[in-house]
């Protein structure tokens, strides 16, 4: 049911689209692109905690990576140098976290919350001397054939290369997450990791490894902006700080699912692209409500999660009798999202 | 497989944990372990699954030498471990749950896996839907979802560590068929338990453990009281007791019943009198614990009645117990009643529900020094808690109960302390009684529970004996009841 | 080898910190191209340089004592506040209302300033409800719900600002009309520091010291904070203690976002909160949450602030290298706190 409701609405979408021409679907498609650092922040993020570490500082990696990659791009007129050391900052940014939660048994959210601060002061700092200069640019390629097709061609298959990769990253995440052995294994050490250490995973060394990765693609998001959607680095008015703050919560929303994650993303682009058509006609309605949205929903996620949770809850399921509990529970499952049971606890060996 | 330990030791600071176990135990036989909490057994199962290590000693498999460093390898070497709650993924589907920890390619062949699980589950009559979710199963699935898995991954060898808790009977006849046919066919199984009847109708041999050795193995026909006597040891003489109570009720318990997710407690009723001392005997998980907190207002019972003298309790909040004179004591001392990183003096003021805004700096230091020289607590006011050893950490606690109480709940109150501390502890506890205080006390230590009770119940897997009068029982009788015999 | 609670062990554990802190910082700049020795000195100067940088630097420390007054509350109870921004924002809110109300009408200035004052405190310890009661009640976890009210609270203000509460003419980014003098708080000379801040600040941190360390209200709360499930047997209710470390904790970031309306800005603008409140939880891990370090710390914090914000004229260097020592600093002390535990364990 739920789903023949979003075929309903996508085919609304694509009506709309189809009629309004060019313009129109070429600014969707901006949206589309423009989403693209988010989906890597978010696709990295979901896997870091899917082992069962926060990795708090998401915005301040962003700024630095996305300043770093852009300054590196600059000095060596590469890309590929740009987007590799901004995965490499993110990666380390990551691993502090890892070896400060993991090694020192410190708090997540404590290391997490500096190194936010710590890394975009540091964006600030180092990249004041190149702020508005302009750099290399990420350019567009058409895919032949598959750009022709109505719409969806201009919104799909007429972006860069790293737009392109967002889209395989979800379908890469999704796949190793639920589809192969380690992403089983990778699930396990979040929910319970003494059972994956009694079957045998390193649960300590996996989480490094998954922390290091998954900050390594939220570090590919900073150049992606800096080097593609807004090229250069402003300062303070990129208008990127607070992106890290909106993947945590579309991260949570996802309910730790790639899938799910890009929904929000793409509905969160969406709504953007949505306040900035619509608001000429309506003015009454503030562009703030549009910007702000993926934080209640945030929240309203977080509740939902406890609500399946709450005792009064499980006291009525235990009431029913056998075959009505499995439908109830199929229910709340099917609403609830459970973040990884483990996420921030740290793992000791007996 | 032929598992044969030799000479196994282990210690754990100064408690001799395992003491020179030798023990064979051969293939395609049903092996029962006996013995009570803290004999021994739980430690040397972890042994041989590989969560610790033996400080001296051999494991054979057989006729090999083998090394044992972690759960995983001993897997590997064909030996499955049954824990009392099982681990396995909870919010993940069957057939992943299965999948995790198989050696394989990137991608899992979930059809084969899917045919292989649906073949054994045929083999052994279980009925687990693969596609649902574990924590949807019943703890008795699990656990077959749990053998399926080790039988799959090739185990040789099952251990399980008293796995009738929480299943339903015809869950457990089918788990006994299940295990017989895998002896059958050549598994050497480990039954741990303290379930006497289960333990005598099930396996092929026994050997009992009591405080840490290997104090006999015995074969069938079984008598339970020589069994009961290898668990317990002899009986003991008993001092002078003292008697404090008033044969006026005090607590009444009215059709009380209790559940929780592993087991349900019907139908109690009893009249505990003031100054009367009632012990609760059985087996770690057999509900005394769950019935402690229903007194202490815990947990809410879902039938039945609480009366304390004539006031009803039933359903009222926690601190509503509190008020009226209820003091639990738990035994997870550090986790549950006391708090790291607060000062003997700040505990004090806690526990002391003083009235006022600023605290008063001398009362304080005035109650501390009190309750320090009244309990003899080594330490000072100064004393951060958690720098006290256990037996300080203990008379602090009972220190905090209010004074005075109606009615005290103690969890395990001599549990890790030496004779004299404990000795010390019962005579603070008696003064207590003298005083019209009723007393209820959870303990494994069944000369304590002789000694000190003037009734004690015994509890096994949720049911609860009749109050049974301590001076016309006995070590046998009682270990018998906590065996699960004469209900 | 080394003695766990030796005070000395502690104590050059976190000088060392502060060296390395320090070391960071200066490569940071070298790799800027850029003369450690050169900046410090100029950061000392745009801090003590005149009398005014010197009011400045008590100017920006006010906030900042009251903000880290209050965090200290809610990490008593174990809580970490990161809604304090949003907390703080609407005090701002709450108080620029009040005064706006009030500004035409012949009710005296020193009513309208305490009124404001009063009504930041309601403004901040309701913001703080919001984030208690999700977490009390909806287990919502207090970091996550109080980053999406941050967010929610400057939608909040930016609505205002363009929207109701503009400017005559076109709504801009500066903020709102800002208020008469009159409505200023009265300051010293000619310098833009008042005393009354001053006095509210201190005031608010002793009052703190005095609740965390000598009532019955502060042991129960760091008791919650440290084992509520003890606490909670022991008979203290968690929930509502829980609950009022949040109020007052919203009622400080109120009085602090009043301050920024009545004594700095003297009008709304966009980030009113200025950083203060995550700038207060770095000031907080720093002191490891003990009173007694709060002021000087927050002074050092101040000074480094005003310390920088002449480094972008002077020295062509953006001002967040401030910020970079305090978070350096914080991260280090935390990462070193690590270190010596493990070096504890190992003896």
């Amino acid at each position: 049911m739920p789903f023949l409701i979003l075929v309903g609405i996508l085919l609304v979408v694509f009506i709309y689209l189809f009629q309004a021409g060019e313009t129109t679907q070429a600014g969707l498609a901006g949206a589309i692109a423009g989403a693209a650092p988010v989906i890597f922040a978010i696709m990295g993020e979901t896997i870091t905690e899917r082992a069962g570490v926060i990795n708090l500082s998401l915005n301040g990696t962003i700024l630095l990576s996305a300043m770093a990659g852009f300054a590196t791009s600059l000095a060596t007129n590469s890309l590929v140098v740009g987007f590799l050391v901004g995965a490499l900052v993110g990666g380390l940014v990551a691993l502090i976290v890892a070896f400060s939660s993991i090694t020192l048994k410190q708090s997540q959210v404590a290391v997490g919350f500096v190194l936010t601060l710590l890394c975009r002061d540091l964006a600030y700092f180092l990249g004041n001397p190149i702020m508005g200069a302009s750099g290399p640019t990420v350019p567009a390629v058409s895919i032949p054939i598959l750009v022709n097709i109505p719409v969806l061609g201009t919104l799909f298959f007429k972006q860069d290369i790293m737009t392109y990769s967002s889209f395989v990253l979800i379908g890469l995440a999704y796949f190793w997450i639920f589809k192969t052995r380690q992403g089983l294994l990778l699930q396990g050490i979040g929910e319970r990791p003494a059972a994956a250490y009694v079957r045998g995973a390193n649960v300590n060394r996996l989480r490094y490894i998954y922390t290091f990765i998954g900050g390594a693609l939220v570090g590919i998001a900073g150049p992606i902006f800096s080097l593609s959607v807004k090229a250069g680095w402003k300062g303070t008015i990129s208008g990127l700080d607070g992106i890290g703050w909106i993947a945590l919560s579309i991260t949570i929303f996802g309910g730790w699912n790639p899938l799910r994650a890009a929904l929000g993303a793409y509905l969160f682009a969406l709504l953007q692209w949505l306040g900035l058509v619509l608001q000429p006609s309506l003015p009454n309605i503030p562009s703030q409500v549009l910007q702000v949205a993926p934080f209640p929903l945030m929240i309203l996620t977080l509740l939902l999660v406890n609500i399946g949770n709450a005792e009064w809850v499980e006291r009525t399921l235990a009431g029913m009798p056998p075959q009505t509990r499995k439908v109830a529970a199929r229910i709340l499952r099917a609403m609830k999202t459970s973040p990884p049971a483990s996420l921030g606890v740290p793992f000791e060996n007996e | 497989m032929d598992i044969e330990l030799k000479n196994i030791h282990k210690w754990f600071g100064k408690v001799h944990a395992n003491d020179g176990i030798n023990l064979k135990l051969p293939g395609g036989t049903i092996q029962g372990i006996l013995g009570e909490n803290g004999a021994g057994k739980s430690t040397l199962m972890k042994i041989l699954s590989g969560f610790i290590q033996a400080d001296e000693g051999d494991i054979l498999l057989d006729g090999k030498a083998v090394k044992i460093t972690d759960p995983a390898s001993s897997l590997r070497l064909g030996i499955g471990m049954l824990h009392q709650d099982p681990l396995d993924f909870p919010p993940m589907k069957v057939i992943d749950d299965f999948l995790i920890g198989q050696a394989g390619g990137l991608i899992p062949n979930r059809k084969q896996a899917l045919q292989e699980i649906m073949a054994l589950e045929q083999q052994f009559g279980f009925d687990i839907d693969p596609e649902t979710y574990v924590d949807m199963l019943t703890v008795g699935e699990r656990q077959q979802l749990e053998i399926l898995r080790l039988l799959w991954l090739g185990a040789k060898a099952l251990i399980l560590d008293e796995p009738t808790t929480g299943i339903s009977s015809s869950q457990r006849i089918k788990l006994f068929e299940t295990l017989r046919k895998l002896a059958a066919q050549g598994m050497t199984v480990i039954f741990v338990s303290h379930k006497l009847e289960e333990v005598e109708g099930l396996c092929q041999r026994v050997a009992v453990f009591r405080r840490g050795q290997l104090v006999g193995e015995v074969k069938p026909p079984y008598v339970t009281s020589e069994l009961v006597k290898l668990m317990f040891g002899k009986a003991v003489t008993l001092e002078s007791r003292v008697y404090a109570r008033s044969g006026e009720a005090a607590l009444t318990l009215s059709g009380l019943s209790i559940e929780d997710v592993r087991l349900k407690i019907s139908n109690v009723s009893l009249a505990a009198q003031y100054g009367e001392v009632i012990g609760l005997a059985g087996m770690e998980g057999s509900g005394q614990r769950q019935f402690l907190r229903t007194l202490g207002g815990l947990m809410r019972p879902v039938d039945g009645k609480i009366l304390l003298g004539d006031r009803d309790l039933t359903g009222k909040p926690y601190h509503f117990f509190l008020d009226l004179g209820i003091s639990y004591v738990p035994a997870a001392r550090l986790e549950e009643g006391l708090i790291s990183g607060l000062t003997l003096t700040e505990h004090f003021i806690l526990a002391d529900q003083s009235k006022g805004f600023m605290i008063d700096k001398n009362k304080a230091q005035q109650i501390t020094k009190d309750r320090i020289s009244s309990f003899t607590i080594k330490g000072t006011p100064a004393s951060q808690i958690e720098e006290l050893s256990g037996g300080n950490q203990q008379r602090a606690l009972l220190a905090l109960c209010r004074d005075p109480v109606k009615l005290l709940l103690l969890e395990h109150p001599t549990r890790g302390l030496d004779i004299e501390s404990a000795i010390w502890i019962w005579g603070k506890l008696k003064e207590r009684c003298k005083l019209s205080t009723t007393i209820f006390f959870i303990s494994s230590d069944l000369e304590e529970l002789l000694q000190y009770s003037d009734r004690i119940l015994v509890f096994f897997g949720g049911k609860v004996s009749q109050p049974i009068e301590s001076v016309e029982t006995s070590v046998e009788q009682l270990g018998q009841l906590i065996g699960g015999k004469g209900f | 080898m080394l003695k766990s609670n030796s005070r000395w062990v502690g104590l050059s554990f976190r000088l060392g910190a502060i060296l390395l802190a320090l070391l960071f910082t200066a490569i940071v700049i070298l790799v800027s191209n850029a003369n450690p020795i050169a900046v410090f000195s100029n950061i000392i100067n745009g801090a003590f340089g005149s009398v005014d940088n010197i009011a400045n630097v008590f100017v920006a420390w006010v906030p900042l004592l009251v903000v880290t007054s209050g965090l200290l509350v809610t990490f008593a109870a174990g809580l970490w506040n990161i809604g304090i921004e949003g907390q703080i924002t609407l005090g701002a809110i709450f108080t620029t209302f009040v005064l706006r109300s009030l500004q035409n009408s012949s009710v005296s200035p020193t009513i309208i300033l305490i009124l404001g004052i009063l009504a930041g405190i309601v403004g901040g310890a309701l913001w703080a409800s919001l984030a208690g009661a999700l977490k009390i009640y909806g287990g919502v976890s207090e970091i996550f719900g109080g980053l999406g009210l941050n967010f929610v609270a400057t939608a909040i203000t930016l609505w205002l600002i363009f929207g109701p509460w503009k400017r005559p003419g076109i709504g801009s980014m500066s903020g709102t009309q800002p208020f008469p003098d009159t409505l200023f708080m009265p300051v010293i000379g000619e310098l833009r520091l008042s005393i009354w801040t001053i006095i509210i600040g201190v005031a608010g941190i002793i009052l703190v010291y005095v609740l965390l360390n000598g009532t019955y209200f502060g042991l129960r709360l760091k008791a919650v904070g440290k084992n509520m499930r003890s606490a909670f047997l022991l008979g203290i209710p968690t929930n509502r203690y829980m609950m009022l470390s949040f109020l007052i904790c919203g009622a400080f970031a109120g009085i602090a976002g009043a301050l920024q309306v009545e004594a700095v800005y003297h009008r709304l603008t966009p980030s009113i909160s200025s950083g203060y409140g995550f700038l207060g939880l770095l000031v907080a891990m720093l002191v490891n949450y003990q009173a007694i370090w709060v002021a000087p710390v927050a002074l050092f914090f101040a000074i480094l602030n005003i310390g920088s914000i002449q480094l972008p004229i002077v020295l062509q260097l953006d001002s967040s290298l401030g910020g970079v020592l305090q978070e350096a600093l914080v991260l280090i002390v935390i990462m070193m706190e690590g270190v010596r535990r493990r070096l504890v364990k190992k003896e």
